[in-house]
């Protein structure tokens, strides 16, 4: 893939290349600097493969202060900066520049102190997401957002992106469980916002920063929520002839007051696929399959699923089946949450992440499978049905000349349709490179006018993640208007 | 005051908001006006109020999902809500009886720009967690949109989350889109008499510490247990703990003997039922043990175990009568008259427990003189000028209402 246009590299910084490298190695060690071609390649891209850029130095520093001083040094001298969590990234977030430092923080993944009684936990950001949890499960607690790359994902790019997960219907995504950061600024200063307090005092900067895709600051701590886990937890499947009958399911359940902790959608090409690598049970004769759980005793969860499962009964399913072990329930999950895993042992695929309003659920999978047909490609549609985030995973040759270009146009299509019932471009995986032209069809220019002056707050040379979220010429002009201003008035004068 | 300027549209706010924009004069923001009380007094020749932009423009109970204009009526919105079985999940507190007002006058766009949250806060999130999108006009002007009507939406900065709680001095907003929930099939309170706070804080810790989705834990002190009107505690003198459970009938059952066999050590509850509990939690709600009698009222947020420690450092400095809600980490405080009402000490218990306090009533010749909103340290502050700024680069925008040269 290549049609993402990707900036052009200072050469006068490359040409420094192994004077920053001498410079880094002073500051940090050198066994926090990656210097060599093989040691760089690991770095080059994220998640979203088709896009590689070798980067020109990657730091792993083990303290605040040692990214503090990086940034600092960074800074004064006009070198770029790409901040990574573990690289997990779909959309292109955690991608190097050639005259960018990557600053990765994986090296720093300690648990700092966990408070039961306060329920909190203070942990360093390039801890993985799922070692959170880890830590305060022998207690009954969990930390709540569970995207599907929690093995391996960080807090750090969980932060950065907002990050959500299948459980998020119930327990909020990253901002709603985020109590505090400790974070660095480009000028290398360290901020500590909120706390383990509920509510930060001012304005809420932690709103802002989280799903600020990294080009606000780098991120070295955070203290986040944990809670007590339900009693128990278990998930139905109810199959039905069409996806239309699954959505009005779903509106349904919502509807007569029942929040399930997750509800999972899948059509007919996800299922099999699915099926075929977690022999999960999932029925193979319906067209469109929902994953429901529900928490809490026994008898409770026993209520509620007899409960889903009359409301499910009135539209005639063609499959319903609750889990009824252990096992049965973790391999359902396994088979939901591998299923990007699963269908790229199949296929390249390129995944979508809008979010749209459940009512147009019907029509939006037509015009999805409508636009796929179009440009004579496969497509597979997971979502998180709940709360309207779809998956639309479009299958291509990478080998065949074209295709990736096409599977790229056809993306853009879906995404622009979900903006057009009312939807976004993206539910939870962020902007990063992928989708930064396209936020035109979400906002004004006044919308992100607002956002790039946020943005010039805290880094007004944009050296934090360029060249993401949004259109280049916007980040460009946004550039030339912060200088002329600069000219004009300092701002700290002014305020 | 001269001038009250009306927008009925969004065009007429952006209009109004360019013409002073091009005169530089300043303009205080206005709702229902409930909340004016609240803040540092704005200094500003004309004020703008939403309240006729008022109207749900979307309401989807089957996606949880509601639109409004910012000047529409809280009430409004909750009968509209209740109609259909749901409710705003963060309760919004009610300050109208705290600052000698009426109760149940805010607007919905004011509930959103001050990020008040109630006792549920503690299970289910904030207002600001709940808020979904805005629609505003900012100090230049010009009218921008951020987030939009679906649950999960990372596309772009969070800039409407990011405005909750900013009291207008970012941007005046004009429409909101927020998530709503089912209203619970029941509610029932077990109610602990006669806990010290030390306990109490405790007791509530415990209970959240259990898998029985606790939705609401708070403390009130004898004389506020006096103070209140509900009919099934009118002869109480002891000081209360509270914790409630919502859910199904059946649930409740089996969670409330859960709860009590693990908090035995605390003693026997009283319980109320439904109907009791629901009187109990809404004067909770709108604070109605707190009435403006003449003294200050302040909001504590710290951890709950530092709760008890903060208020008996308070207290050896003032008479001091505390309701504490999320467990302790919220503590509203009524100290007594003074003419920095008790801002020094309290600072300074704040500081060595960690947290932030706001002052919440007070009249406006203390308002002038102390500061109301918790100060920022150097960083931030540094920071929240700079927001202030990209915003409202004039300083039109309520200027001076939370920090003096903001």
């Amino acid at each position: 893939m290549s049609s993402i246009e990707l900036p052009l590299p200072n050469q006068d910084i490359v040409a420094r290349r192994s004077e920053i490298v001498r410079d880094l190695t002073e500051i940090c060690g050198a066994d926090a600097v990656i210097f060599d071609e093989d040691g760089r390649r690991a770095f080059e891209t994220d998640a979203l493969t088709a896009y590689r850029r070798m980067p020109l130095a990657v730091v792993l520093p083990s303290s605040t202060e040692a990214v503090s001083e990086v940034l600092r040094y960074a800074k004064a001298n006009g070198i770029r900066v790409v901040p990574r969590g573990a690289g997990t990234s779909l959309c292109g977030g955690a991608l190097p520049l050639e005259d960018a430092i990557v600053i990765g923080v994986s090296k720093m993944n300690r648990v700092l102190e966990i408070d039961f009684h306060n329920r909190f936990a203070r942990v360093e950001a390039g801890i993985t997401n799922l070692a959170i949890s880890g830590a305060v499960a022998p207690e009954g607690f969990f930390y709540a957002p569970d995207p599907s790359s929690q093995l391996a994902c960080t807090l750090a790019g969980n932060l950065a992106m907002n990050s959500g997960g299948a459980h998020c219907l119930k327990y909020g995504v990253t901002t709603n469980n985020v109590l505090g950061v400790k974070m660095v600024t480009m000028d290398g200063e360290i901020v500590e916002i909120g706390g383990a307090h509920l509510d930060a005092e001012g304005y809420d900067l932690l709103a802002l920063i989280v799903g600020s895709e990294g080009q606000f600051g780098i991120i070295t701590e955070a203290t986040v929520r944990i809670l007590r886990a339900a009693e128990g937890a278990r998930p139905m499947m109810i199959g039905f002839e069409s996806s239309a009958k699954a959505g009005i399911c779903v509106a349904r359940i919502i509807g007569s007051g029942i929040i399930p902790v997750a509800i999972e959608f899948m059509d007919r090409p996800a299922i099999e696929v699915c099926e075929a690598f977690a022999k999960a049970g999932y029925p193979t004769n319906v067209d469109a399959l929902l994953i429901i759980e529900v928490e809490g005793s026994e008898q409770e969860i026993a209520d509620r699923l007899a409960y889903i499962a009359s409301i499910a009964h009135e539209l005639n399913p063609l499959a319903l089946v609750v889990s009824g072990s252990e096992e049965q329930s973790a391999k359902i999950w396994k088979g939901r949450k591998s299923a990007f895993g699963a269908i790229g042992r199949i296929s390249d695929y390129y995944c979508m992440d809008g979010t749209i309003p459940l009512a147009h659920l019907p029509h939006v999978l037509d015009q999805i499978a409508e636009i796929c047909r179009t440009y004579g490609l496969r497509v597979a549609n997971i979502f998180h049905a709940g709360d309207g985030n779809l998956h639309p995973l479009v299958m291509y040759d990478a080998n065949k000349p074209g295709e990736t270009e096409k599977a790229e146009a056809a993306g853009a299509e879906i995404l622009k349709l979900c903006v057009s019932v009312g939807g976004c471009l993206t539910g939870e995986h962020g902007v990063g490179i992928e989708k930064r032209d396209l936020m035109r069809a979400q906002f004004t220019d006044d919308d992100m006018a607002v956002q790039l002056r946020i943005k010039s707050v805290f880094d007004p040379d944009w050296l934090l993640n360029f060249g993401k979220v949004f259109p280049l010429d916007v980040i460009e002009a946004a550039m030339a208007r912060t200088a002329r201003s600069a000219d004009q008035v300092d701002p700290a004068e002014a305020a | 005051m001269n001038d009250i300027m009306r927008p009925a549209t969004e065009w007429e706010l952006k209009s109004m908001m360019m013409a002073l924009a091009e005169r530089g004069i300043s303009v205080e923001i206005l709702g229902a006006g409930s909340k004016r009380g609240v803040g540092r007094p704005v200094m500003a020749p004309v004020a703008l109020t939403t309240g006729a932009m008022r109207g749900i423009s979307l309401y989807e109970p089957a996606e949880l999902v509601m639109s409004a204009r910012a000047g529409t009526p809280l009430s409004q919105i909750e009968v509209e809500l209740a109609s259909r079985g749901q409710m705003l999940p963060f309760e919004p507190i009610d300050l109208g009886p705290a600052l000698g007002t009426d109760a149940g006058l805010q607007t919905i766009g004011a509930v959103f720009a001050a990020n008040l949250s109630g006792s549920r806060r503690i299970s289910g999130g904030a207002a600001r967690d709940y808020l979904l999108g805005v629609r505003a006009v900012n100090g230049h002007g010009e009218i921008f949109k951020s987030g939009g009507r679906v649950m999960k939406n990372v596309t772009g900065y969070d800039v409407a989350r990011g405005l909750a709680g900013s009291w207008g001095t970012l941007a005046v907003l004009s429409e909101v889109t927020f998530k709503v929930l089912p209203l619970p099939d029941d509610v029932l309170t077990l109610v602990y008499p006669d806990l010290t706070d030390d306990l109490a804080v405790e007791l509530m810790s415990l209970a959240m510490t259990q898998p029985y989705e606790v939705s609401g834990t708070v403390h009130l002190s004898p004389t506020l247990v006096k103070r209140l009107k509900h009919k099934g505690l009118a002869k109480e003198t002891r000081s209360l703990t509270a914790l409630r459970l919502e859910n199904f009938t059946r649930s409740i059952t089996y969670r409330k003997q859960k709860l009590r066999d693990v908090l035995s050590a605390y003693g026997a509850p009283l319980e109320l039922e439904l109907e009791s509990s629901l009187e109990f939690w809404s004067e909770v709600r709108r604070l109605s043990f707190f009435p403006a009698n003449g003294t200050h009222l302040w909001r504590i947020s710290t951890t709950p175990s530092m709760a008890a420690s903060l208020v008996s450092s308070v207290r050896r400095h003032m008479k001091v009568e505390p309701f504490y809600d999320w467990s302790g980490g919220l503590i509203w405080l009524e100290t007594p008259a003074s003419a920095d009402a008790g801002s020094a000490d309290i600072r300074r218990a704040v500081a060595t427990h960690g947290g932030h306090a706001t002052l919440i009533r007070a009249d406006e010749a203390v308002r002038r003189t102390v500061e109301v909103f918790q100060p920022l340290g150097p960083a931030v502050d540094r920071i929240t000028r700079g927001i202030k700024h990209a915003f409202d680069p004039m300083r039109l925008l309520n200027p001076g209402r939370m920090y003096a040269t903001m």
